[in-house]
């Protein structure tokens, strides 16, 4: 009976395994900067270059910084999904338009429509170096202290907001 | 007219030039050095690449990063400590072992260990299963005889 039941249990064992690779995406790779304070920085908003933006005006919010840029092509994926959001008023996102040109990034926003509370812009790419940015868009979640919580690598779909980032944020939201 | 023509399609490949690749340090000797530690780098972008050989735009910013820290007097180490604060261990080709890559490390020889378990066990088994038989007299006999016929039929 052993002789059977052995083999198979290894099998079913090995397939399981093999089973939870299959939807994991090698790319995506855990960020060491969720549970850190988010990096601090300074940079002038989209809009205006001499208006500043700093994490630490956020302070006390819980906040969405959704990294994008005007040549990107998955950002276009996850543009309707972040203006149905900021319809919705849960929760603030501030944009960072990543190795842009201002010009692009302001054409982009007036044609397609602007889902952020603020945009802010790293034109070197020095910010999004500090975040650990390598595939745009990626969109971190930052508690009311200003520490990372989450981070999405990729764009932000109807799935994952509502299964993992919008909890999340609620979450936070109720913690003092 | 026909000849004419001929000539200068001829000339046209005198205009090609290959133009070198620009080396992008000023100094070659932090060149050298960044590449020997790019080498060192996975592009987290291409996954198996490393950073030395890769033209990804993430590659270039940090081989661009890595050549500005090393102007400004960094370390090796410095620079890498850098790397993995922001982009994880992943980023290693060759990961320390630690209490997070403990299991990758270990798994191999933990296979082997259960294999070789599994292997006595069965070496164990088929002993008891062996029957320790003698001959008797007339069968040792007979199987000499077998043995020895010339016929091979």
């Amino acid at each position: 009976m052993m002789r059977f039941i052995l083999p198979l249990v290894l099998f079913l064992g090995l397939s399981w395994f093999l089973f939870q690779g299959l939807g994991r995406d090698t790319r995506e790779v855990p960020s060491p900067l969720v549970g850190k304070a988010a990096p601090a920085f300074v940079l002038p908003t989209l809009h205006d270059e001499t208006k500043k933006f700093s994490p630490a005006d956020m302070q006390g919010k819980v906040w969405l910084l959704n990294v994008w840029a005007s040549w990107c092509g998955a950002c276009k994926d996850e543009h309707p999904i972040l203006m149905a959001l900021s319809k919705q008023n849960l929760v603030p996102i501030v944009g960072l338009d990543y190795k842009d040109k201002r010009a692009d990034g302001e054409a982009t926003l007036a044609k397609a429509g602007d889902p952020y509370t603020l945009t802010i812009a790293d034109a070197d790419g020095k910010v999004g170096f500090d975040y650990g940015v390598y595939g745009v868009p990626e969109t971190y979640v930052i508690d009311k202290h200003g520490v990372i919580a989450y981070k999405l690598i990729g764009a932000v779909s109807s799935q994952n907001l509502s299964e993992k980032i919008l909890p999340l944020v609620a979450q936070l939201q109720a913690q003092p | 007219m026909k000849n004419l023509f001929l000539v200068l399609m001829l000339c046209v490949p005198t205009f090609a030039c290959a133009g070198e690749a620009q080396d992008l340090a000023d100094d070659p000797v932090i060149e050298v050095r960044m590449i020997k530690l790019a080498e060192k780098v996975r592009c987290l972008v291409c996954q198996s690449e490393p950073v030395s050989t890769s033209h990804s735009d993430w590659s270039n910013d940090v081989r661009a990063i890595m050549r500005d820290k090393m102007k400004a007097g960094a370390t090796d180490q410095e620079i890498m400590d850098l790397l993995v604060e922001r982009f994880g261990k992943s980023v290693l080709f060759d990961p320390p072992v630690d209490k997070e890559t403990m299991p990758l490390w270990l798994a191999p020889f933990a296979l082997l260990f259960v294999g070789l378990g599994f292997l006595l066990m069965q070496l164990r088994k088929r002993k008891t299963q062996v029957m320790d038989s003698t001959l008797t007299a007339e069968q040792s006999q007979r199987a000499a005889d077998l043995l020895n016929s010339k016929d091979t039929q």
